[in-house]
């Protein structure tokens, strides 16, 4: 089995490479984003206004870190469920987003239009919280601040050890 | 008539809050590590040494183990020779969750009216809290933090009084199944059996109390307990959903009588942050 470091921003090629099953540390720049959050992005797209951030080749974390304690960057912070974004995210992979992170499955137009966009799904270990948050090296809440740990935050992150669960053909890990 | 002071309920409960969601019990540790053993999948052991090595810094740190640091679920039993002064005994509770939760930098996860308003009630108040009457003068309390990616994978199920093992077997299994990946596999599994609806779930939310290896104390339903694990185990859902051995730490059931006309069954799924601790005031 490989293991790939991957940093962001990605480009569609480095995307197509990877296969599910392929162990991953991932680094760079990755933004995080909840229920909530993912409701105002695509009300912000519909309404053609710009994101808070550059979606072309982003890494989307879903994730509602824990309150950091005085001189941590950030409290524990590991993956949420991922469909409870499945009806948001085909728009945001249209609009460029290439890598996924969370845990659990994914529906059927997700993976569809992952295939077409060419992105992939990565599964962080949910419940490895402090573990993960060790591996955020810097942390801005760069919109929606009234959402609290459901605010959209830019991550630095260093080494982020993740699974690519669906790849960009449509191959799944979970459904072995 | 001993007298106890609301104010050591707050404090003790804030103190659990705490140590629950830092701590992770040596028992799931070594369960942990029982299970890296058998697996020979390589993703599902670089996920159970990552769990292992994210409790020793979840422990080290003082952060906790999952950022879904629950909804409290307190258990009280309250010695009917116990007089509680100052306070009262919910308040006091809500008190040390609040309390816990602030200063221990845990996760506010708690919404005030569940359907229409779903307003963050900023300090994870209320609490759940189940209380029982027993003979004494101590008040036992036990603090058991529930993380929602599992709760929201329960089931339950009115059987046929005749359905039999077998069929309360097959039930865990699928709903084990179904929730895949989602309730961050490896769980611990709780099966209430009988009394009424909500008496089954309060059974399975109890069995989820105790320490891994832990059995009923009747043969019979630890061989149950046995055969479900194994079967549950042969799915292979595996660390994470992602394939392998190990689905569930344990499979805890607690039975009660029930009516003649019923068999009411629910399964309460916990993940492997199996959070709980007690203290006796
Ligand atoms: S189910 Fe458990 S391990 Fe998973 S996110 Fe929730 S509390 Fe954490």
């Amino acid at each position: 089995m490989a293991e790939i470091k991957l940093e962001t921003p990605v480009t569609e090629s480095e995307i197509r490479n990877l296969k599910a099953g392929d162990k991953i540390k991932l680094s760079g720049v990755v933004y995080t984003a909840r229920d909530a959050a993912h409701e105002r992005l695509i009300e912000a797209l519909n309404q053609g206004r710009d994101l808070p951030f550059d979606m072309q080749g982003a890494a989307l974390y879903y994730v509602g870190p824990a309150p950091a304690k005085p001189g941590e960057v950030i409290g524990s912070a590991g993956p949420t469920t991922s469909y409870r974004m499945d009806p948001f995210t085909p728009q945001l992979l249209k609009n460029g987003l290439k890598i996924m992170i969370g845990k659990g499955n994914r529906n059927q137009k997700v993976m569809d239009t992952m295939k077409e966009e060419g992105a992939v799904y990565l599964a962080a270990t949910g419940g490895a919280a402090a573990l993960i948050s060790e591996r955020i090296k810097e942390m801005k809440v760069i919109a929606y601040p009234d959402l609290g740990t459901e605010a959209v935050r830019k991550l630095r992150v260093k080494n982020l050890p993740l699974v690519c669960v669906i790849d960009s053909t449509g191959k799944n890990l979970y459904n072995r | 008539m001993r007298t106890i002071e609301a104010e050591e309920i707050t404090k003790a409960v804030a103190r659990l809050c705490k140590e629950t969601n830092y701590n992770l019990g040596q028992d799931v540790i070594r369960a942990y590590k029982e299970s890296l053993a058998a697996e020979e999948s390589e993703v599902a052991q670089e996920i159970l040494e990552q769990l292992i090595q994210n409790a020793e810094i979840a422990q080290e740190k003082e952060v906790p183990i999952c950022q879904d640091t629950g909804m409290a679920v307190v258990f009280l039993e309250l010695g009917q020779d116990v007089n509680i002064v100052g306070d009262d005994v919910t308040a006091a509770v809500n008190e040390g969750v609040k309390k816990g939760y602030q200063e221990g930098y845990l996760r506010k996860s708690v919404v005030s009216d569940p359907l229409i308003e779903r307003k963050n009630t900023e300090d994870n108040t209320p609490a759940v809290i189940h209380t029982t009457i027993v003979p004494g003068d101590e008040l036992k309390i036990t603090v058991a933090p529930k993380g929602f990616g599992s709760e929201n994978m329960s089931q339950m199920k009115m059987f046929n009084p005749t359905a039999g093992a077998e069929k309360v077997k097959d039930f865990v299994v699928q709903v084990v199944e179904e929730a895949g990946p989602n309730p961050c596999p490896p769980i611990v599994v709780g099966v209430g059996v009988g009394g009424t609806l909500d008496k089954a779930a309060l059974l399975a939310k109890k069995s989820l109390l105790r320490d891994i290896g832990e059995h009923n104390s009747d043969p019979k339903y630890k061989s149950l307990e046995e055969e479900i694990l194994n079967a549950v185990n042969e799915t292979g859902v595996g660390p994470q959903g992602l394939g392998g051995k190990t689905t569930a730490l344990a499979v805890n059931i607690e039975e009660y009588p029930t009516h003649i006309a019923g068999l009411p069954v629910v399964v309460n799924i916990n993940c492997h942050v199996a959070r709980h601790k007690t203290v006796v005031l």
